[in-house]
């Protein structure tokens, strides 16, 4: 009876907190200017199957895909196996589907898919640690982001250990005649052996101690998730979603600036009226306020896995510019603009912070070759050059603060209509030439 | 290189009250670089040598507002799009051509926003589309059997997703084309891009033109093709930086048909 009782609080516990900080998430999200998906539903759907859920676009790096499904499999499925535990942990019963007719497979299928997370878990704890693969190595993960990652990574050996415990101990207590007879266990029967000269008291604890280090360890995972980037394992498929359609070249329109320009040069266009009492909208992005929601919650989805980074022209030759950073910076923008909203009730107070300034450089900015190959190199769609292209147009139409050759290009199309100096007469001398 | 060129501007065939069949728009780089006019004159061979009534805009053309779209100046952009724009709807143009893919990406992702609707085709899907109808006839010439690596431009390849009509281009000629790791959707751009070409870069290891310059030289090629102007520009700085200019050539995928047809 204790046990049910301390199991309900810990599901009501934690799931409400979850949602508690769900849905703190969302409000941070919606700090974000107005977005509009463009394009149908259907292709939408099919991009959250394929990209989200098929993971098609992990297998350009076919190791770390490999690895990366086993432990997506292995999450998913065994979520199955955690939906006993949760029906154990209410009724206080012991192994609850056992009556299902092909539990025996279903226990089996487990324990090897927790040894192929195992095997995943441990490749990727490899490379981060032993083969330093370059990606894992970028400064922007110093500190907390590293530690996370290896955080993540220890957890879930822990969690498939204790998986693996006590379907062990619970066979041998099987065949003491004190459990059920009940699953099939191709891989705990090796460590059962380990366990034959406990007595049936110690194989209980180590039963029951497995148990709850699995069901607690849960509960802290999923809590654990709005602070992480292993955030992702949700927000890929919300992300995807929305993903860009359009031709990759294809920069968003400014219609402010259409508003101003487009009338001199048709008098039918007619521009958006604009509220005298509304604040006037800057031109480009300053701060999280200024970016649209959907490149908010691209902030909170990015996972830091760095292919962005390292397929980055500008930072493979050792330029500041690091697409990841750009994800993280925005993401821990906005993390700490809602710690403001919360600590001054609901409204943000100026904290002489922006997220263009404080967390990301003009150098930064100034080196970015829009090639788009790190949103090409996303495995779930993200978009970090939108948000350098946004960041930019601040630079140059708020603040005038381009760098003084782009301001001299800048006049050159101004005035001769090309970026170099040539006088627009001379356009057509190269057939003459 | 034989006769002189056809080049009939827009206002041309207005006088004669005639509609040419594609306006060629030549972009800022064509029209006033030194290396890129020799492009630009060999698209126009092509165009000269198929009999197709084509035409330029001549002093009316004026720079699509790419450069400054990369570089945050939405204003400058717009009012050189809708300056474009209103010149060649006023032509009530219908196709183009270019042989710089800033340009093409321009016209063709960020000019029908604002009222500018336009086929347009960079111009190895054009070279592609005459030898399929069978209007031009290639052959490798002196390039037969040379080895030639193709240097994917960001704003066709990924940005556009036109991966294989230069490719099938360049196989027309006999020749081997050896592909870098880093191509197609891969591909690395050669530094120039988002306004990179009127700059210095930050401060770094390397310079990104001499990373791929670097790729593409460790193929051993004979040539490096190239579909861009720009792109042009850096490889060839690249291939100078490793003192292989006088192994390596640049070229414009055009400038290959050209010099293998004897245009």
């Amino acid at each position: 009876m204790l046990q049910i009782i301390i199991f309900s609080i810990l599901l009501v516990g934690g799931f409400g907190f979850f949602f508690y900080n769900v849905l703190k998430v969302r409000r941070n999200i919606l700090l974000g200017k107005d977005f509009t998906p463009e394009g149908p539903l259907g292709p939408r759907v099919v991009t959250v199957l394929k990209v989200a859920f098929g993971q098609s676009k992990m297998v350009t790096r076919p190791l770390s895909a490999i690895m990366h499904i086993f432990v997506y499999v292995g999450f998913i499925l065994i979520n199955i196996e955690v939906l006993e535990m949760f029906a154990d942990g209410i009724t206080g019963r012991h192994r609850t589907f056992s009556s299902l007719s092909f539990y025996n497979f279903l226990i089996a299928f487990f324990e090897i898919l927790a040894l192929l997370v195992f095997i995943g878990v441990v490749v990727f704890w490899l490379r981060r640690n032993v083969a330093k693969v370059k990606r894992f190595m970028n400064k922007e993960l110093d500190g907390f982001p590293r530690l996370d990652a290896n955080a993540i990574l220890i957890a879930e050996v822990l969690m498939m250990t204790a998986l693996m415990l006590m379907n062990a101990s619970d066979q041998v207590l099987q065949s003491r005649g004190l459990y059920k007879v009940a699953g099939s266990f191709p891989l705990s029967q090796f460590i059962a052996p380990l366990f034959n000269g406990l007595s049936n008291e110690s194989l209980h604890i180590i039963e029951k101690s497995s148990w709850w280090f699995h069901i607690v360890g849960i509960f802290a995972f999923m809590n654990y998730l709005p602070y992480s980037k292993h955030f992702h394992i949700l927000l890929a498929f919300p992300a995807t979603f929305y993903s860009n359609f359009n031709a990759k070249g294809k920069f968003t329109n400014l219609d402010t600036v259409t508003d101003v320009v487009k009338p001199n040069f048709d008098s039918t266009y007619i521009p958006k009226e604009i509220d005298p009492n509304a604040p006037p909208i800057p031109f480009g992005v300053k701060d999280v306020f200024d970016l649209n929601w959907k490149q908010l919650l691209e902030a909170y989805t990015c996972t830091e896995c760095g292919r962005c980074t390292s397929s980055c022209p500008q930072n493979m030759t050792g330029k500041l510019l690091s697409p990841r950073k750009i994800m993280m910076d925005t993401r821990d923008r906005l993390v700490e603009v809602g710690k403001n909203i919360d600590k001054n009730g609901g409204k943000f107070v100026d904290d002489g912070k922006t997220l263009l300034g404080t967390y990301i450089t003009p150098e930064e900015l100034w080196a970015c070759n829009t090639c788009n190959a790190c949103v090409q190199e996303c495995p779930i769609n993200l978009d970090p050059l939108a948000i350098i292209v946004d960041l930019r147009r601040f630079l140059v139409m708020e603040k005038s603060e381009a760098p003084p050759e782009l301001n001299n290009m800048f006049s050159n199309i101004e005035n001769n209509g090309a970026p170099w100096q040539f006088s627009p007469a001379d356009r057509a001398n190269w057939i003459n030439e | 290189m034989s006769e002189a060129l056809n080049v009939p501007t827009m206002a041309d065939y207005l006088a004669k009250g005639e509609t040419p069949e594609i306006l060629f728009w030549v972009g800022c780089s064509g029209s006033f670089d030194d290396r890129a006019k020799k492009i630009t004159k060999a698209i126009v061979r092509i165009l000269n040598h198929v009999g197709i009534k084509f035409a330029i805009l001549g002093m009316e053309e004026s720079c699509t507002g790419d450069p400054a779209k990369r570089a945050g100046n939405e204003f400058l952009f717009q009012m050189q799009a809708m300056q474009n724009i209103t010149v060649m709807n006023g032509y009530n143009i219908k196709k183009i051509v270019t042989g710089c893919p800033h340009c093409f990406n321009t016209i063709k992702n960020e000019y029908p926003e604002l009222g500018g609707k336009y086929e347009i085709v960079h111009h190895t899907q054009l070279v592609q589309e005459l030898i399929d109808q069978g209007k031009l006839k290639v052959n490798g010439g002196t390039f037969k059997g040379k080895k030639i690596t193709f240097h994917d431009p960001c704003y066709l390849g990924r940005a556009n997703e036109v991966y294989e009509a230069p490719r099938e281009v360049i196989q027309k000629l006999d020749v081997e084309l050896a592909e870098m790791k880093r191509s197609r959707a891969k591909g690395l751009c050669c530094g120039a891009g988002g306004a990179q070409m009127f700059k210095e870069s930050e401060k770094g290891s390397k310079e990104v033109n001499n990373e791929r310059a670097e790729e593409a030289l460790s193929l051993n090629p004979d040539v490096i093709a190239v579909g861009c102007p720009f792109c042009n520009t850096m490889m060839t700085d690249g291939v100078k930086h490793f003192n292989k200019e006088d192994k390596v050539k640049v070229l414009d995928v055009a400038e290959l048909i050209a010099q293998a047809n004897d245009l």
